[in-house]
């Protein structure tokens, strides 16, 4: 297990390698710079659409959403709108704020046991803060990213990126996001490889997306401040490939291309990947449903028929014993009671001594409910 | 077992750190005092339930059916085209870990599988490995690259560790609480156990009571005249305490409400005591409002096993409540005190076997509420009921008679996370009780922890697990009754009365526990009771021996 991320960093490398030395041959900034990014694009798109749909052709047969908070019972009690959303309009924030706020992690406690019999819970905040670091950084990165397909540039992106050059730190500008982003993926592999526990689960499809994004993140920020790419070339480039009239500009450097083959095979391998929790938490039953359970009546498509024992079966069986201790029955005694064909078969009743039918005990102790000897009181 | 371990030696046991080898590579080791019986074959079949037969866990050979493999694969499709709960989980989960440390069977044992997210992963793996297109072509590559994406193929050891591990879940949620997706647990494991019951691998603690409810109308297999008799019992003692006959009614047509309560209560100390409450609070309820809330022997049973097992025989169960209520002709129904009965109730029954069109929306004719929240299961929680009573000034409480007591509120798992009824019975319990403490806030309401025997694991012969999984709660407890001299617990759920009786026993001596309604029938002052100098368990009540004064205090 915990050479899993050895594999994943070194799988990283050798890709970043191949790009780099395989956009020097020939052929090759096609290859990487059109073929590549085009397929990657049309596979996550492809992908993405297809795992959604394939989820969501499983029906959501029971309502059954995690409450965390009063429920909406008596007027007089204040119910937890939000936590417990009876409204479409509580779902829609609750969802809200699991996306974009991570509410759940938010929570997030850390048990330890002190003077060997005391356990104390935390507050564990770090796992949250690095988690909203990492996904703000990347969604501005993205959203960053837009200037290269996009002429002229709109001002919303030009004011994103105002407010993320903000320190005004070197020439060019110091981006906070992308300098977060590797920050916070470093943050989250350390992580991982550093508590135990989170090590011990770890695999290597965990490790990869992470080093992926820092080989990312770090090309980026190499040809942004030190190898300093021709700007106008890259985004004549990807006007082109999104005009579809691709065509290879000069003067690119091999790190342009890494930095796009490594964002090629995220997207490709983001479909197939734990990476679609961006499109799972939408559909996550516990949290996308109103809890108004008992007030509607949620439908099941394939709610399975099923063998049920009736009253009369129950009555026809215990008749007699009902009448003795004056129980009302349905059907008089007159006519003897038919003896019911599978009763003999029955388990263990702890109170049924006389019941002629169950004469052998299971081999195994069963004790239901009440293990503790129920003591009778006297 | 724990009678030989004791509580320094169970905490002292707890594992720091997982393992050197990978979780793949660790086999299972199924210990003794962790894993429960086998189902008995008898109870299988009664219910109709494939492969029952004779097996061992503690054996090597568990007389797997033939095609087990095949049984288990289209089992795992089958539920993941009818579940989309499921399909996410599977797909979704980021392993950042958030769960590992919720789960109180994992910080009871250190046992890295206990940690939710493994617990999951044991069924990952091979939905990872038979069901996805990267697991396939990754793993059709090398043996080694299988391993390291998390796919593996099922086989007997793997399907041995599932079965160990996914009964050492209790189906709690708290883990999905603090899901950032919300994956739950209890869905990956009522899921794992469906799979499970289909090559006949269920535990006896289940599969008995389920067929006894089936046949008998409760888990405990309780047939109507001894059900009667207990009742009659709790008659005469409830006279001898109190000077007041109660006259319960069983299975009276046209009656206005039918109460069913988990059988534990009628059978099991402390429970009895709460359904002692029961009859007192219906009596007093008959006697001064004319209400008049019938019981049945036929439904009998509150919880349901069935919902351990699979979704089908939960159905089945359940289905008792309304057939009763309709044969009846009551206007609606009232639950007692139970955990995983209401998730049912709540999520579930009007889904399964509704629409309950013969009812009424449930309104309670003393106040008049409506129960707008129930208006289509048509079915109230006796705490919800109580409250709306006591807010209204309908019940005379002498509250006093409880002041021996210092009490906690353990929040039911189920009526927790799956309802989210928390005010209700603390509103109940400190209008009857004048000493109450909460818990410290991580261990209560919708993070409030297991008493460490839900779902089905309160059998006798795990009694390690059941330790190990009760040590939060417990620590708890141990906490206010330190702090506080807290004496009492008091919750909602039967298996809670039973489970965390043993729990505290071994954890923290000193407390006892007590369902609600227990508390409200002792301070409770019914017309034409004697002076009370005993509470319902019969034991001497401090400072009411010569008092005459009956104080009302509402």
């Amino acid at each position: 297990m915990n050479i899993s991320y050895l594999y994943s960093l070194i799988a990283v490398i050798v890709l970043a390698l191949f790009a780099y030395v395989g956009s020097k041959f020939g052929g090759g900034e096609a290859l990487f710079g059109i073929i590549f990014p085009l397929l990657a694009g049309l596979t996550f798109t492809v992908g993405f659409i297809y795992r959604i749909v394939d989820w969501a052709r499983s029906p959501v047969p029971f309502r059954i959403p995690t409450t965390c908070g009063q429920q909406k019972s008596l007027p007089w009690i204040e119910s937890a709108c939000i936590e417990n959303p009876t409204t479409t309009a509580g779902v829609v924030v609750r969802m809200i704020l699991e996306v974009v706020l991570f509410r759940s992690l938010f929570r997030n406690t850390t048990c330890e046991l002190k003077e060997g019999d005391k356990l104390a819970y935390r507050w564990e905040i770090w796992l949250w803060v690095g988690a909203l670091a990492f996904h703000y950084a990347f969604f501005t990165v993205v959203v960053r990213h837009l200037r290269f397909f996009m002429e002229p540039v709109p001002v919303c992106l030009q004011f994103l990126e105002t407010l993320d050059g903000f320190l005004q730190i070197g020439l060019p500008g110091l981006m906070l996001s992308g300098v977060v982003l590797l920050a916070a993926a470093v943050f989250l592999f350390l992580r991982r490889i550093l508590t135990p526990h989170v090590r011990y689960i770890s695999l290597a499809s965990d490790y990869f997306p992470l080093f992926l994004i820092m080989g990312i993140a770090f090309s980026g920020i190499l040809m942004r401040y030190f190898t300093k790419v021709e700007i106008v070339n890259v985004k004549a480039f990807t006007m082109g490939l999104v005009t579809l009239q691709p065509h290879i500009p000069d003067g690119i450097g091999g790190i342009f291309y890494v930095h796009l083959f490594l964002v090629s095979v995220l997207l490709v391998y983001f479909p197939f990947s734990k990476l679609m929790h961006l499109g799972g938490i939408f559909m996550s039953p516990t949290r996308n449903l109103t809890t108004d359970t008992r007030a509607k009546r949620h439908i099941n498509p394939w709610n399975s028929p099923v063998k049920i024992h009736t009253y009369e079966h129950y009555e026809d069986e215990f008749r007699e014993k009902m009448v003795d201790v004056g129980l009302p029955v349905d059907k008089m005694l007159e006519a003897q009671p038919p003896e019911a064909p599978e009763a003999p078969e029955t388990p263990e009743a702890p109170e049924a001594p006389e019941t002629p039918e169950v004469p052998e005990k299971p081999e195994v102790p069963a004790e239901p409910e009440a293990p503790e000897a129920p003591e009778k009181k006297e | 077992m724990s009678e030989d371990l004791n509580p320094e030696e169970l905490l002292s046991s707890i594992a720091p750190k997982p393992p050197k080898t990978g979780w793949m590579d660790t086999p299972v080791d199924i210990k003794k005092g962790i894993y429960s019986y086998a189902a008995n074959p008898k109870s299988v079949e009664y219910l109709s339930l494939p492969h029952a037969r004779q097996w061992n866990p503690a054996e090597e050979d568990w007389n797997l059916p033939e095609n087990w493999k095949e049984i288990i694969t289209q089992g795992f499709r089958e539920r993941l085209d009818r579940f989309r709960s499921v399909k996410v989980f599977m797909d979704i989960c980021v392993r950042c870990g958030a769960c590992a440390d919720k789960c109180h069977f994992f910080i009871g044992s250190g046992d890295p599988k206990n940690m939710p997210v493994l617990r999951a992963e044991l069924l990952r793996s091979v939905y990872r490995n038979d069901f996805t297109t990267a697991g396939k072509i990754i793993g059709s590559i090398s043996k080694n690259f299988k391993k390291m994406i998390g796919a593996r193929e099922l086989t007997v050891d793997v399907l041995k560790e599932w079965w160990y591990y996914l009964f050492q879940c209790s189906e709690c949620r708290r883990c999905s609480v603090f899901c950032p997706y919300g994956i739950d647990t209890a869905e990956i494991t009522i899921m794992g156990r469906e799979l499970l019951n289909l090559i006949g691998l269920n535990i006896d603690w289940i599969a008995t009571p389920v067929a006894n409810c089936y046949r008998t109308g409760n888990h405990l297999g309780i047939q109507p005249h001894a059900f009667m008799d207990m009742m009659d019992f709790f008659t005469d003692d409830i006279e001898e305490i109190t000077g007041v006959k109660v006259e319960p009614s069983f299975m009276k047509k046209g009656a206005d409400i039918l109460f069913i309560t988990p059988s534990g209560d009628v059978f099991a100390d402390p429970g009895t005591y709460t359904c002692m409450g029961y009859m007192m609070l219906f009596h007093y309820l008959k006697e001064k409002y004319g209400l008049d809330i019938t019981w049945s022997t036929y439904a009998s049973e509150g919880g349901n096993f069935g919902f351990f097992t699979s979704h089908e025989t939960m159905k089945r169960l359940n289905s008792k409540m309304y057939a009763e209520a309709k044969r009846l002709g009551v206007k609606w129904i009232l639950g007692g005190e139970c955990g995983h009965m209401w998730r049912v109730i709540h999520q579930y029954m009007d889904t399964m076997n509704g629409p309950a069109d013969f009812l009424e929306v449930p309104v309670s004719p003393i106040t008049g509420t409506v129960f707008e929240n129930a208006k289509s299961t048509k079915m109230v929680h006796i705490a919800e009921f109580t409250a709306d009573l006591i807010k209204h000034d309908k019940l005379e409480l002498d509250p006093g008679r409880n002041d021996h007591l210092t009490v906690t509120y353990h929040d039911s798992c189920n009526t927790a996370r799956g309802m989210g009824m928390f005010e209700e019975p603390r509103y109940v319990i400190k209008n009857v009780c004048n000493n109450f403490y909460e818990m410290p806030a991580n261990t209560i309401r919708e993070q409030t922890f297991c008493c460490g025997s839900g779902s089905g694991l309160n059998a006798g012969e795990n009694m390690d697990l059941r330790m190990q999984g009760g040590l939060p709660r417990a620590n708890a407890v141990k906490y206010v009754h330190e702090k506080h001299d807290v004496n009492m617990l008091a919750c909602v759920c039967a298996i809670d009365r039973a489970a965390l009786t043993t729990s505290v026993e071994y954890w923290v001596p000193d407390v006892e526990v007590t369902g609600m309604t227990e508390l409200v029938a002792n301070a409770l002052i019914m017309p034409g009771e004697q002076k009370r100098t005993m509470n319902l368990r019969s034991e001497e009540l401090p400072g009411m021996e010569d008092d005459d004064a009956e104080e009302e205090d509402v």
